[in-house]
């Protein structure tokens, strides 16, 4: 599996990625310049965190209209697996991939630590490696994390099982104390209606090291290569009419 | 004295200011200083030229006061690759890497504006580090702020902790750790610290240099402004007369062009396309410009018409001394500037070649081709007059450290002893400070072992297997009390803190945070103290590799207590063999090491229960702490400890609810007898909450104990067991000099993490 980070200029967690997907992962990933109309022929699309353009304006708006995002569209309007995480997630929001948006905490601070999240759907190219309603401790770094939209677009997302993460306490509850941020239903990560772009704002690659004691993030990489695995399998042509199952 | 001079080669520009006496004045210089520039340039300097000498013979660039003090420091060993008088510190950690740090204080500009002075401190840290060829991997702040019922003090810190969060945030480097004081004596003047550590391969190090005649010099990053110039309180009078207001002097930070100018920074460097490179800090173009050249024994030739301004019109004087932030200054090599120039433009920098070194010595500054400076580079940045004052310790001084404490040296019931330790683990310098760190990114990087709330923090190394601890360090009241004793306890404590995690020191940093030094009584505690840090590094083999000196800080007269502050960086040569602060497991032995003496002067006790400051400080043994280090060191590399925790502020009462509240599992339970641990005849509060030095409390496997002990007395450092780690949710229960406390391990937890949260948010005010 050949991942692609782009690197705004502001992207900061895009070592931590490379991190997680070369010596966590042991795959191959390259970066993105922003500046860049070339995808790399990649199969996976990351939007990393960071503060893109230094997000004194909306984080991500000026990101979206950043040359490499007119082909990160393409692609993920295509089908291409597409993750955006914590600025990343901003990014899609605004450029309207995802719906809803990403505003300040409603503690109106910077928040940093370790969140309880439950998997509410494993059947993602995402999500798989996991199962339903695990729950998986992955650390938060943000200021404007709370996720918003209209309870019509909430509704439509639960509905179509396109809430992947919530924010959970240690019994596995969305409570309002395990929400560290005020986002609508405890919303932690969703996905398009295609299932193939996932936006969340905790960050799986920081627990995806054994050297730092967790890696219950590492699935959603693991998840990854499975379904790039199988996408590949199924878009390979047959040969000796021998036909390779997927599991 | 003005008029006799002889006719200058460096023409007066119009519009400027003739040179008066009491001009001299206005630029804080001394008669015998001004005549010393006299003999210098050989004539009457421009107005431009007096800003000049102002600047770099301030104590900020010139340590007047300090110099000669800080001379007596240690400064060498095997490790050290780079020491003090370049940007940052350097330590080789072993496989051809090096760690580059250095400490500064914000002081002044965070008391104005606590955001902006904070962002700004840490942005200015961050150049230092990242300008030595290093890659910024950890920020720690050490803060002193007044009593948290004060509003102010509350608007400052929730400001200075917002500064410092945001601007490590957008830049992507965690702030993992450091320490937040509370007491009045803080309350006009709190002191900003931040510690700035970063790793790079030693092959790439580079310095602050401006060698080679014709290199091109060049500014990169921001614009210059008209903000932060110094000796604006003069200029403002003359520039009033011409309808200017006077700007802020707190600068405004941009963590963005920060993050570009590191990343940029890094790619030029590594692609060896720079000669030498340094941030344009305090006293921007005219610090980083005369350094780069004295360090070479060189000279520098630049117009500043050539230098990309905010604004039109700024005269050379400003241009000069303006210390707009995110700049720097770039020497190439000639045949690469068009390479330096591509890099810059990827990472979207302005860069604008200013002018070039030369061979004359001469520090020389035009304005469209006009010489307007032109001063001898060696005697402006390394011959500034020094001073070595009389020092004399204030009476009163005197008075509260001989003060008699026998009444509080006991108590009256058991419920009495109970509420000391509650309002102990209250009382805000000692309680947790998770509502400062959740603000910060502290995981950024995942290089993050152990983060803050931990007695060091420990950081992952691109070496294979090795880590990095670090802490910072430094105890004003006790400095306030015996300075010789603050300057020792800040460099002990931060020792041990490092040691704790299994690491052994190596380096130190030091920040200077004083009074007035024309004062006697402050002169007093500033030579003590740093003849105190002196012997102290010494014994324990950690030498200082730079700094910061902040003077001056006071308010109406009342200057802070004298606080020194350390940051010390200690080697894990094996992560494998890191040590945590807490509890880790039911049934594990708890032994204390080190002597408990009669000592309660300068405690946390004292000022917290009977708002008291008073006494003499714990004395140190210099012996005795290097011993502590060694074995604690030992230890964790033989894998006999658990979990180790400093004792300091509050005492063993405090240090075991400490650990106990951090148990792996949850505030854990525990039972311990104070009456074994290893002590001379004590009183009850020496025994619960005196802060003797080089003592720490230490798990082990249930059985282990005998090796402990064993390993303890090779080391000459006296251990006893004291107890018995209990299970998650169970009860404290401590006994010692016939009191006894129990208390549910939660309760514990909930005061000590409640403190902080509870004052920050109770009060809606946190406004000014």
């Amino acid at each position: 599996m050949r991942v692609g980070i782009v690197r705004f200029p502001g992207s900061n967690c895009d070592t931590d990625m490379y991190r997680a997907v070369t010596v966590g992962l042991r795959e191959e990933a390259i970066f993105l310049w922003h500046k860049s109309h070339h995808l790399e022929e990649v199969d996976v699309v990351v939007l990393p965190g960071g503060f893109s353009y230094g997000d004194y304006l909306r984080c991500g708006a000026i990101a979206r209209f950043s040359p490499i995002m007119r082909e990160v569209i393409e692609f993920a309007k295509a089908g291409g697996l597409t993750l955006g995480i914590c600025n990343g997630f901003q990014v899609l929001c605004e450029a309207r991939l995802l719906p809803g948006g990403l505003v300040r905490n409603a503690s109106l601070r910077f928040r940093c630590h370790n969140v309880g999240i439950r998997v509410e759907n494993s059947d993602t190219p995402f999500t798989r490696a996991y199962e339903q309603a695990q729950t998986l401790h992955i650390p938060i770094a943000h200021g404007e994390g709370q996720f918003v939209a209209d309870n019509e677009t909430l509704d439509e997302l639960e509905g179509e099982n396109r809430v992947v993460f919530r924010y959970v306490d240690d019994s596995n509850q969305t409570t309002l104390e395990a929400n560290p941020n005020g986002s609508a239903r405890n919303i932690a990560g969703i996905t398009n209606a295609g299932g193939n772009i996932l936006g969340m704002m905790p960050h799986p690659e920081r627990h995806s090291l054994k050297v730092l004691g967790n890696t219950d993030g590492l699935g959603v990489f693991e998840s990854l290569l499975l379904a790039v695995s199988e996408r590949k399998l199924a878009a390979k042509p047959i040969h000796e009419g021998k036909m390779v199952g997927t599991q | 004295m003005m008029e006799s001079m002889t006719a200058s080669p460096v023409a007066r520009r119009t519009g400027d200011p003739e040179i008066t006496s009491h001009l001299v004045t206005e630029h804080g210089l001394t008669p015998e200083e001004y005549e010393l520039i006299l003999e210098i340039l050989g004539r009457e300097p421009t107005f431009t030229e007096l800003g000049v000498f102002s600047a770099m013979w301030s104590e900020h660039c010139g340590y007047k006061n300090s110099r000669p003090l800080l001379a007596t420091l240690p400064t060498k060993s095997d490790a050290v690759v780079q020491g003090p008088g370049e940007n940052a510190g350097v330590i080789d950690v072993g496989e051809g890497w090096g760690v580059a740090f250095k400490i500064e204080s914000h002081n002044h500009p965070s008391a104005i504006e606590p955001y902006q002075g904070a962002a700004t401190g840490s942005g200015g840290i961050l150049r230092d580090v990242f300008t030595m060829g290093a890659r910024p991997i950890a920020i720690f702040d050490s803060l002193h702020f007044g009593s948290l019922d004060s509003p102010r003090s509350r608007y400052l810190f929730d400001g200075v902790v917002r500064g410092v969060g945001d601007y490590g945030n957008c830049v992507g480097v965690p702030t993992v750790g450091g320490e937040a004081i509370f007491d009045p004596a803080y309350e006009k003047n709190p002191l900003i610290n931040v510690m700035c550590i970063g790793v790079l391969p030693l092959e790439q190090l580079i310095r602050g240099k401006a060698e080679g005649v014709g290199n091109p010099v060049m500014a990169v990053g921001a614009r210059t402004g008209r903000d932060g110039i110094h000796g604006a309180t003069f200029a403002s009078e003359e520039l009033d007369e011409e309808g200017n207001d006077s700007r802020p002097q707190v600068q405004v930070g941009d963590p963005f062009t920060e993050k570009l100018l590191l990343e940029a920074s890094l790619e030029l460097i590594e692609k060896d396309l720079l000669v030498g490179i340094q941030d344009m800090g305090a006293a921007g173009l005219t610090s980083s410009g005369t350094e780069m050249a004295a360090r070479s024994g060189s000279g520098i030739d630049i117009d500043v018409s050539l230098l990309p301004v905010r604004e039109q019109g700024m005269t050379p004087y400003e241009m000069l001394l303006s210390e707009s932030q995110e700049r720097m200054l770039l020497v190439a090599k000639p045949e690469h500037e068009e390479a330096v120039r591509e890099v810059l433009e990827r990472w979207d920098l302005q860069a604008a070649t200013i002018g070039n070194v030369t061979d004359d010595g001469m520090f020389r500054v035009r304005e469209a081709g006009e010489v307007v400076v032109e001063i001898p580079v060696i005697p402006l940045v390394d011959e500034c007059p020094t001073y070595v004052r009389e020092g004399v310790e204030a009476p009163e001084v005197l008075e509260l450290r001989t003060r008699d404490l026998s009444e509080y040296r006991d108590f009256t019931s058991n419920k009495e002893l109970l509420d000391t330790l509650k309002t102990l683990l209250d009382s805000p310098s000692i309680a947790s400070k998770r509502w400062i760190y959740e603000q910060y990114d502290t995981t950024v990087q995942t290089n993050t072992l152990e983060g803050p709330g931990s007695d060091a923090a420990v950081l992952q190394l691109p070496t294979d297997g090795c880590a990095l601890a670090v802490s910072t360090d430094g105890n004003g009241r006790f400095t306030y009390l015996n300075p010789r004793t603050g300057g020792q306890v800040a460099v002990v404590e931060a020792a041990r803190n490092v040691a704790c995690s299994g690491a052994r020191p190596i380096a130190v940093t030091n920040c200077l945070n004083f009074g007035n030094p024309l004062r006697p009584e402050v002169y007093h505690q500033l030579s003590e103290a740093v003849a105190g840090m002196g012997e102290a590094c010494r014994s324990l083999n950690t030498p200082v590799t730079g700094g910061n000196v902040s003077l001056y800080n006071e308010t109406g007269g009342e200057p802070v207590y004298p606080t020194p502050v350390i940051g010390m960086v200690g080697l894990l040569t094996n992560l494998e063999h890191r040590v945590p602060s807490s509890f880790q497991h039911a049934g594990d032995e708890i032994w204390v090491v080190g002597v408990t003496r009669e000592e309660i002067g300068a405690t946390e006790y004292l000022a917290a229960v009977h708002g008291l400051v008073a006494g003499e400080p714990p004395v140190v043994d210099l012996n005795e702490a290097k011993q502590l280090v060694d074995f604690l060191v030992t230890a964790a590399e033989n894998s006999i400890v658990r979990s180790a925790h400093d004792c300091s502020d509050g005492g063993l009462a405090v240090a075991l609810s400490e650990c106990a509240i951090g148990g792996k599992d949850g505030p854990t339970g525990f039972d311990v007898a104070l009456d074994e641990a290893p002590s001379s005849v004590v009183s009850a509060a020496a025994l619960w909450f005196g802060e003797s030095q080089s003592r720490v409390v230490l798990t082990c496997t249930d059985g282990d104990g005998s090796a402990l002990l064993q390993l303890a007395e090779k080391h000459g450092v006296r251990a006893a067991r004291v107890g018995t780690v209990g299970g998650a949710g169970e009860d404290c229960q401590i006994t010692g000099a016939s009191y006894l406390i129990q208390i549910a391990a939660d309760k514990l937890a909930t005061i000590y993490e409640s403190a902080l949260p509870r004052r920050m948010t109770e009060q809606a005010g946190l406004t000014s």
